[in-house]
Formats: structure tokens, C-alpha cells, sequence
């Protein structure tokens, strides 16, 4: 094989091979934590969504930044699935499994649908990589690949040939193996390799080798799958037909931050970001240091609690304030948060739920702070939440989140996870001249005539946003129970509960101020299907699957919590049955059964993993076909999952 | 609003309507009455003011001071107060905190506070022991104190307010007595006009719960023989007739000396200025009644403030890179449009 050069361009169509069109491809690229796996999805994703295809990610990497080579506790992988029509998830099977070494193979295999295309570095599979993978042998010269279309490719020896001369490592050839993966995947879907290389130029510029190397072991890769016998045919996906403007892609985390900025560019203020670095929160705070720009201070605090008090500090002087975290920083701020709620001021706070209790599962996604966020921390203490239901959605609930938190004068949490934080999808930019701006008022005169009162409320029970400067509104705020209207501290009896119930009242009432709830599907039937959160693309799968085999099944999603919306409790009465599928052990199925009555199904999935459209059709059609026994509890130990432990 | 044009004030300006609930004889009374004489001499308009402190007796403080205020929750004052100043680097911002405050539950906050070198006042309240909760003991109470929590002697070593300040890198330092009035004045203004984190701990008396333990410091007749009173590029000397003075031995530790045996050129030289914070920790470790007790102003250095620095790197940023918009992030990188 002749080494390629930077100059060298692939050659076009498929050398004559048959090229199949096709509606949806899944694609999963598995390796090492090391072996640029993330990459390598993240390239295909860009290069796919600019085609015009729609597209929906699902990354999954291990806690450990570089977990033992070739040891299945460090498997990275990325999984894109990419369509010429609508698509809501990363998809259930893998068609193209690209796996860098075996123990990549034995944790996702399981995953590859049968037939489906296997493309393999046969180089790593030697007796040191089979050992640490538990193989006793080699996997390839087995049954374990028969029924799939196997393609053995010596990629760190055709990756060395195609660096040669450039005066490389053998370890930083080595590293561009992905590249050489990725680009025989563009070949096998036709995709053209150029923003790759451009993207490859503006990363390594200043380092004219390592551009060489990965733009050569690129086209390498493309030119073996053009030129070799072992590929038979490539496949084509033509773009979607998604609603017209222009789009980008985007991940949940960015969209955060996107909608945070956003929020405080229409409401004409400065955003304070108080945080600390958690898994999978981190990127919003990432994101944010980079728009300083737009007058945003971040704030990298010493913990989580100085993380929510710094907030709440802001919020005081006027900012709108914001922090991020997931379960155990959420565990963390709770008494803060009951400050922000007993002192009335707006924030928002990012929850990116993950695999808890304690640390858990802190790469792997989860719905399991419902709890924690509508019904956590001591006292009576009402907050708002919301949840975003995709990546893209995220930009919209952070920017509803803000427009709550100020209007009602009140912390707000805005559930996100780490699936939909971490994964991608196509997001039309939105027009910001079109969106409504976000009212704020800090006022400059006292509210009465017995002087300025801080705990004076307007029609929707907020109290005035008063900030340190204003002359003649000093007042004090604190901690301690206030008495109705002028915020003294107060111990009496009657205050305390009156307090207690009109905080309440307030965040019940934001029910009037949110859009009612909507079904997908028949007004009502047979099984109403509940979902929230992230397990939107999931659900919405699933029950249009159920729909079109007749099924009288309707689909509501929730993104108001915290209060629902107020036609809710109606909605749950017009079906025979409602299931609340969910990635925890039911909590929003306890929540819903608490508050309305419904003689709710629980369905939980709690591995660290989203669901499944396949899972979901079946789980319905059992309780449509009338079986409603409860979930079974049952448990094999599986050994085909990026979660083993090597301990 | 710029200073000349500001009304004049006086300390009842800056009371309060509310109540004052602290104990009669309470040293607090005393720190609160040389604050608000102080408040009006410094020529910051009284609604740029703002008080944040915890949870204890000494907490309650912004309460009673016709300022912004914010009585917090427990330890977390400094984390609070770092948000406030950031987002808001116009206003002056004081905390007030105690021993269990400042230095138990919130110690981490504080530490972090100081080596920011964050623009705020903090006024640590030390009466070295749990006032509010009724009278354990405290990360200051000395050894072998009896409490409630301790019925047989504490056996958990103290640490020294000061030196954890000058640990943290405290770019001003600070040590008074509740009714030391006029030298309580003189620190709360120093401190008040220093760019950056002041660390002012004040020996408080707690009249319930440890009565008396900061005699030594607050007597009129024993205060001179206790106490090394602090000024900047003067030796260190005291005792009730300035006969004795603090001279450092061929270890380099500090020894008391008759004046009448050593000359006052030889003697330690106070220097609030030294970049090197060994004189002021060495200050700090002088403890009575092992030593005499150093009062005054410890530290008193410039250094970068974390939120002018803050401040100016967005400012910074926006002049080079022009005020935000939305559109051109939105649209950077990888676009595609579908008719």
C-alpha cells in the first residue's frame, strides 16, 4: 500500500462497487479510553449533520480517564445514529461496530444487530490484549463473530505505513489509528472526509507532522475500503427532510449554556456562573468561561456549597445567577437552596443527573433526582423544575428556567442528564430577535408608605428585587422565618405557617403561567404512556411504534415537574391505564400517584443506560395485551456492557 | 455618586429599627457601636454598604446595621459575600463571623476567601466558644477546657485564627479587643481602606458562657504588660512603663528584654509592609501568657484583587472582542441550512 500525502485527495465513488441506499444507519466506534473513540464519533456526527442527514448521539465513556490499556474497564465508545427522516435516539441495535481491540469486541458485540458489519484491528488482538480482555482465545477465528460481516483490518499496521517518513513515534503513529478507522467508515457511507481535514488543520496546526500523520492515516483508511477486495459495497444515506432554516449540532451542555447567555442577553443583564467541577456538569461551565464576551463571570468555586452560596450572593446584587452540577453537588447545595428559597431570590440550577446514590455512576445517565430537586431539603420548600427533553431542548428550558426564576422571584432547577448533556442533535438557530424578553425590575422607591417593605408581593406573590445601591431600600435578608411583608425575623406561630402555605401557593400558581400539557396521539384510549426528561426520544419511538400497529396509546411528555401543568391531573383520568417509564426505581411514578391518585404502572430501568425503543414497545404491548403484573425484578449477570468492573 | 457630594452621617444613621437580641454585656455590643462609628467617617454612601454573616451570636450583627444585609446560613458568609462582590465590585462588602463560624464549619470558605484576596472586610468575632448552642466548645478554646460538650477537658487542640489567615496567604491581618474601643476603631477603619481581603479577628467576651477569658487583653491596669501594641516601623516594646521590648535570640525565636540591658535599635523592628509573611506569622504565634500578645495591624500588603481582576478580564475581553452576539456564536463552526 502506498503511503498517502497530505495533498492526496480520496478518489470518488466507490471504485465501482455496488452502493446501497439505506433510511438509518447505526454506527459505534469502540476502543480504548485512549484511542480517540470520542473523536472519532464526534467527526462523523459533524461531517454527517452538515450533510443534511438528522442525527442523534449517544457517547459513553468510563469514569476513568485512561483506565488500564486494552482492560474492558477503560472501553470508550460513541454511538451515532444517522437518517434520512425524523429520528428521536441513538438507536437500539448497531449496524457498523468498529471495535479497536478485544476487550472493545467482548463489551459491545452484544450490540451488533446479526449481519450487521464488524470491522475490527486485527492487530490488537494479540495474547497481551486477549488476556486483559478475559478471551481464552482468539474471538475472530470463532463462532463469537459468525453471522456478522466480519472485516479483520490490520489498522495499526496500515496507519505505521501511511505515517512513515514523517518522523513519528511509533506511539504517536499509533495514535492515529482512529483516524484511519474513521476514515474507512466515511468511505463505507460516503462521506466526504474535507471538514475533517480542516478541522484536523485548525486542532494540530502549529504541529505540521501530527497534521500530516492524521490526514494521511485519513485517507489511508478511506483508500482501503475504496481499494480492497474485503469491502463489497458501500451505502449511501441521503439527507433528511428536517423543518427548514439553519441548523448546527449541538449537545445538551452546550445548549445550557447557549440558553443561560441567551436568557440574560434578553433580560439586559450580567450572568454570574458559580460552579464546581462535577461529572457530567463540567461543560457548562466550560462553555460559559469562553462567553465572557457577553459579561458572564464564572466563578470556579472551592465546593458546591460555596458554588450555590456564591449564586445566591449574586442573585442579592442583582445578577442572574446560575450553577450546575449533578446528584452529589445537588445533595450538597441542598441547605443553600433552602436559603435561596427562604430569601426569595432567582437562580437557576443545572441538575445533570447521573447513576447515584453517592458517586455512582458518574459517566453513566440516570432520572434518579426527582426526588432530590421536588421534594429534597428540610422544611416545607417549594422549588420549581423543569426538564429539558433533548439536547436542543435544553437551550429553550434553560432560557424558561431563567424567565421562571426571575418572574417569581425563585430558585428554579432545570433537570438535564447525561445522555441528553453529552449526546447531539441537530439544532435549528433560532432567531433571538423573535424571542420575548425576559422583564426585570429592581425598584428604586419604597413600596409603601410606612417605607420599603421587602417582602411586599405582586399579583403572582413575588416580592420586589431590590439590590444593594438603591438608596432608601436598605433591608436585610436572611435565613431565619420572615414575617408577612416587611422580612423581619418572626417566630410567630401563625406567621410561620401562613409563610410556609404562601410559599407554596407561589410555586402551585406557576401552573397559570406554563403551557398546558399536550398528548401525542388519541385524546384518550387505551394506555397513556408518561415519560419526562430525556427519555423523550425513547418514548415518542415507542409509542408511535405502538400507534401504527393500532394501538390505542397516546403519549404524554413532561417538561414542567415542579408545578405541572395544571390540566395534568385530567389528562391521567381519560385513559384505561397510564405507564411512567422511567430511568430510576419510579420516582416520578410515585410522585404522580402521590399527587393525582392515578393508579399508575411503574416501568424502571436503572443501568446507567437509556432506553431502549425496543424495551419500551414491548413493555407496553404487555400492559395493552392486559397483563399488568408488576415489573419483574430479575437480574443475570451481563457480561456484555462497558460496565464491568475490573476489581 | 461620587464621595464629596454625600450628606453627613453619623453613627445613628447607620442603627437599625430592629431589636437587639444579644445577651447584656455581650462584647458584640461594643464591635457593633465602634462599627457604626466608623461607617460614617469612611465616605462610602450607606446603600453601597453591605453586611453578610453567617450563623451565631455574632451573625446577627447586619441585623442592627441600617446597611444591605444578609444573614446567611452557617459557615458560608465568605462564599456568599465572594458572589456578591463579584457581581457587584462597586459595593463595599463586610463579613461578620465567629470562631465556630468562620473556622469550623465554614473554614474552607474562609481560607479560600482570603487566598482570592477577594475585596471583603471579614470580622472574625472569637469569644472561643459556641455561644448560640448554648456553650460547647470551639476550634479556638484552649485545651483541657471545661464545657458542656467537654464535661472533663477539651482534648482537641486549638488553632490560631490569625495564623491560618497568614497561612492562606492574607494580604491584610488584624487582632483587637471587643472594648478596646479606640483601637478597635483605628483596625476597623485600616481595614476598611485596604484593597482586598482584611482578616480582623477580635477577642470577644461571651458573658454567659466564658466570661472573662480575654481579661488580659481588656483591663486597663494589665492590657500594657499583656500586650504589644503594633506601629508600623517602630520596635516592638511595651509593659506599663515601656521598659521591655521583643528582640530576636541567636535562633532567630523572639525573647522578652529589660530595656535597661538592650538598646531599642537592636530590638525587633514591626514591619506591616514585608512582602514575607514569616514576621507577621512569627507575630502570630506569640500568645499570652507564654508571650506578650501582639494587637494592631499584622500584615497590611497589596496584591492582585480576585474581583477587580475578574472584572477587568471581561472588560478586557469585551473590548477586544466586542460585546457578545448571539448570532455570531450561534453560527460559529460547522452550520448547514435545509430549504
Amino acid at each position: 500500500m502506498s503511503t498517502a500525502t497530505v495533498e492526496t485527495s480520496h478518489p470518488q465513488g466507490g471504485n465501482g462497487k455496488p452502493l446501497e441506499s439505506m433510511d438509518a444507519v447505526v454506527i459505534r466506534f469502540c476502543g480504548d479510553s485512549g484511542d480517540g473513540m470520542q473523536l472519532a464519533g464526534t467527526q462523523f456526527t459533524n461531517v454527517s449533520a452538515v450533510f443534511g442527514n438528522d442525527v442523534c448521539t449517544f457517547p459513553d465513556f468510563p469514569a476513568e480517564i485512561r483506565a488500564p490499556a486494552g482492560s474492558l474497564a477503560g472501553v470508550s465508545g460513541y454511538q451515532v445514529c444517522f437518517s434520512n427522516n425524523d429520528i428521536y435516539t441513538p438507536g437500539d441495535e448497531v449496524d457498523t461496530l468498529v471495535a479497536m481491540n478485544p476487550a472493545a469486541l467482548k463489551t459491545n458485540l452484544c450490540d451488533l444487530k446479526r449481519g450487521g458489519t464488524l470491522i475490527v484491528n486485527e492487530d490488537a488482538f494479540d495474547s497481551g490484549n486477549l488476556f486483559k480482555a478475559h478471551y481464552g482465545e482468539n474471538p475472530l477465528d470463532t463462532q463469537a463473530v459468525a453471522g456478522y460481516r466480519l472485516h479483520r483490518v490490520s489498522m495499526t499496521r496500515l496507519t505505521r505505513d501511511a505515517v512513515e517518513g514523517l518522523g513519528l513515534s511509533q506511539r504517536e503513529a499509533d495514535r492515529c489509528r482512529n483516524f484511519f478507522a474513521l476514515g474507512l467508515v466515511y468511505w463505507l457511507y460516503e462521506r466526504d472526509p474535507k471538514a475533517t481535514k480542516e478541522w484536523i488543520l485548525s486542532k494540530f496546526g502549529k504541529n505540521q507532522a501530527i497534521v500530516d500523520a492524521n490526514v494521511r492515516a485519513l485517507d489511508a483508511g478511506y483508500n482501503f475500503g475504496f481499494s480492497t477486495e474485503s469491502f463489497t459495497v458501500h451505502y449511501q444515506v441521503a439527507p433528511a427532510k428536517l423543518a427548514p432554516g439553519k441548523y448546527r449540532k449541538i449537545t445538551g451542555n452546550e445548549a445550557v449554556a447557549f440558553g443561560l447567555v441567551t436568557a440574560a442577553k434578553l433580560a439586559g443583564k450580567e450572568l454570574f456562573y458559580g460552579g464546581y467541577p462535577i461529572t457530567p456538569a463540567s461543560d457548562v461551565l466550560h462553555e460559559l468561561s469562553l462567553l465572557k464576551n457577553f459579561g458572564v463571570k464564572t466563578f470556579q468555586a472551592e465546593d458546591e456549597i460555596a458554588a450555590i452560596t456564591s449564586i445566591i450572593g449574586a442573585a442579592f446584587g442583582g445578577s442572574l445567577a446560575v450553577t450546575a452540577s449533578s446528584g452529589p453537588g445537588i445533595a450538597l447545595k441542598g441547605e443553600g437552596i433552602g436559603l435561596a428559597v427562604m430569601t426569595e431570590l432567582p437562580m437557576v440550577i443545572v441538575d445533570v443527573q447521573r447513576g447515584g446514590p453517592s458517586t455512582g455512576l458518574p459517566t453513566k445517565t440516570e432520572q434518579s433526582d426527582a426526588f432530590i430537586t421536588v421534594l429534597g431539603r428540610n422544611g416545607d420548600c417549594p422549588v420549581p423544575v423543569v426538564a429539558a427533553q433533548s439536547p436542543g431542548d435544553c437551550f429553550d428550558m434553560a432560557y424558561e428556567a431563567m424567565r421562571i426564576a426571575v418572574e417569581f422571584m425563585t430558585p428554579v432547577f432545570l433537570l438535564t442528564d447525561g445522555y441528553i448533556a453529552n449526546g447531539a442533535e441537530p439544532w435549528r438557530i433560532p432567531d433571538v430577535s423573535t424571542m420575548k424578553p425576559i422583564k426585570v425590575v429592581h425598584p428604586t422607591q419604597s413600596n409603601t408608605d410606612e417605607g420599603f417593605k421587602p417582602y411586599w408581593r405582586n399579583e403572582k406573590l413575588a416580592r420586589p428585587w431590590a439590590i444593594p445601591g438603591t438608596p432608601g431600600l436598605e433591608h436585610r435578608i436572611g435565613g431565619l422565618e420572615k414575617a408577612d411583608g416587611t422580612g423581619n425575623i418572626s417566630y410567630d406561630a401563625d406567621n410561620h405557617q401562613h409563610m410556609t402555605l404562601l410559599r407554596k401557593k407561589k410555586v402551585a400558581d406557576i401552573a397559570n403561567y406554563i403551557p398546558e400539557q399536550t398528548v401525542n396521539g388519541p385524546e384518550s384510549g387505551d394506555l397513556l404512556v408518561v415519560s419526562w426528561g430525556g427519555t423523550y426520544g425513547a418514548a415518542r419511538s415507542a409509542v408511535e411504534a405502538c400507534q401504527r400497529n393500532g394501538k390505542s396509546v397516546a403519549h404524554c411528555h413532561l417538561r414542567y415537574i415542579n408545578p405541572f401543568p395544571k390540566n395534568l391531573g385530567e389528562m391521567l383520568k381519560r385513559y384505561k391505564r397510564v405507564i411512567v417509564p422511567e430511568l430510576n426505581a419510579g420516582q416520578m411514578w410515585f410522585i404522580l400517584r402521590g399527587t393525582y391518585l392515578v393508579d399508575a404502572i411503574s416501568y424502571a430501568k436503572i443501568k446507567g443506560k437509556p432506553f431502549l425503543v425496543s424495551e419500551l414497545v414491548h413493555e407496553f404491548e404487555r400492559v395493552l395485551s392486559g397483563d399488568t403484573t408488576r415489573q419483574e425484578w430479575s437480574y443475570t449477570p451481563n457480561t456484555c456492557s462497558t460496565t464491568i468492573s475490573n476489581s | 455618586m461620587s464621595t464629596d457630594t454625600l450628606p453627613v452621617l453619623t453613627p445613628k444613621d447607620f442603627a437599625s429599627d430592629q431589636e437587639i437580641r444579644w445577651c447584656p454585656r455581650c462584647g458584640d455590643y461594643s464591635i457593633l457601636a465602634q462599627m457604626k462609628k466608623v461607617l460614617p467617617t469612611l465616605g462610602v454612601p450607606r446603600e453601597k454598604i453591605v453586611f453578610v454573616s453567617g450563623i451565631g451570636c455574632s451573625s446577627r450583627f447586619p441585623y442592627y446595621v441600617n446597611t444591605y444585609g444578609f444573614h446567611t446560613i452557617h459557615g458560608r458568609a465568605p462564599a456568599v459575600a465572594t458572589g456578591l462582590k463579584i457581581a457587584r465590585p462597586d459595593l463595599q462588602v463586610w463579613v461578620i463571623t465567629g470562631d465556630g463560624d468562620g473556622l469550623s464549619i465554614g473554614g474552607n470558605h474562609l481560607m479560600h476567601a482570603i487566598r482570592r484576596n477577594v475585596d471583603l472586610k471579614i470580622i472574625l468575632f472569637n469569644n472561643q466558644i459556641y455561644g448560640l448552642t448554648k456553650g460547647q466548645y470551639s476550634p479556638t478554646s484552649p485545651l483541657g477546657k471545661k464545657t458542656k460538650s467537654t464535661p472533663y477537658g477539651s482534648v482537641d487542640a486549638p488553632l490560631s485564627p490569625l495564623s491560618i489567615a497568614i497561612g492562606s496567604e492574607a494580604s491584610f491581618v488584624a487582632k483587637s479587643v471587643d472594648i478596646d474601643i479606640n483601637h478597635l476603631t483605628m483596625v476597623l477603619e485600616r481595614a476598611a481602606k485596604h484593597k482586598g481581603t482584611a482578616f480582623v479577628e477580635v477577642y470577644q467576651d461571651c458573658n454567659v458562657f466564658n466570661s472573662g477569658v480575654f481579661e488580659f487583653a481588656q483591663k486597663k491596669d494589665v492590657k500594657a504588660d499583656n500586650c504589644i501594641y503594633l506601629e508600623h516601623g517602630k520596635p516592638l516594646i511595651f509593659g506599663t512603663k515601656r521598659d521591655k521590648g521583643i528582640r530576636l535570640n541567636g535562633e532567630g525565636q523572639p525573647e522578652v528584654v529589660n530595656l535597661s540591658e538592650v538598646k531599642e535599635d537592636d530590638l525587633l523592628f514591626h514591619n506591616e509592609k514585608t512582602e514575607e509573611p514569616s514576621l507577621a506569622f512569627m507575630l502570630a504565634r506569640m500568645r499570652y501568657p507564654t508571650m506578650p500578645e501582639p494587637m494592631g495591624i499584622y500584615r497590611d500588603v497589596q496584591r492582585p484583587v480576585y474581583d477587580q481582576e475578574m472584572d477587568n478580564q471581561v472588560k478586557q475581553l469585551i473590548a477586544k472582542q466586542g460585546p457578545g452576539d448571539l448570532n455570531a456564536v450561534f453560527n460559529s463552526g460547522d452550520t448547514w441550512e435545509v430549504k
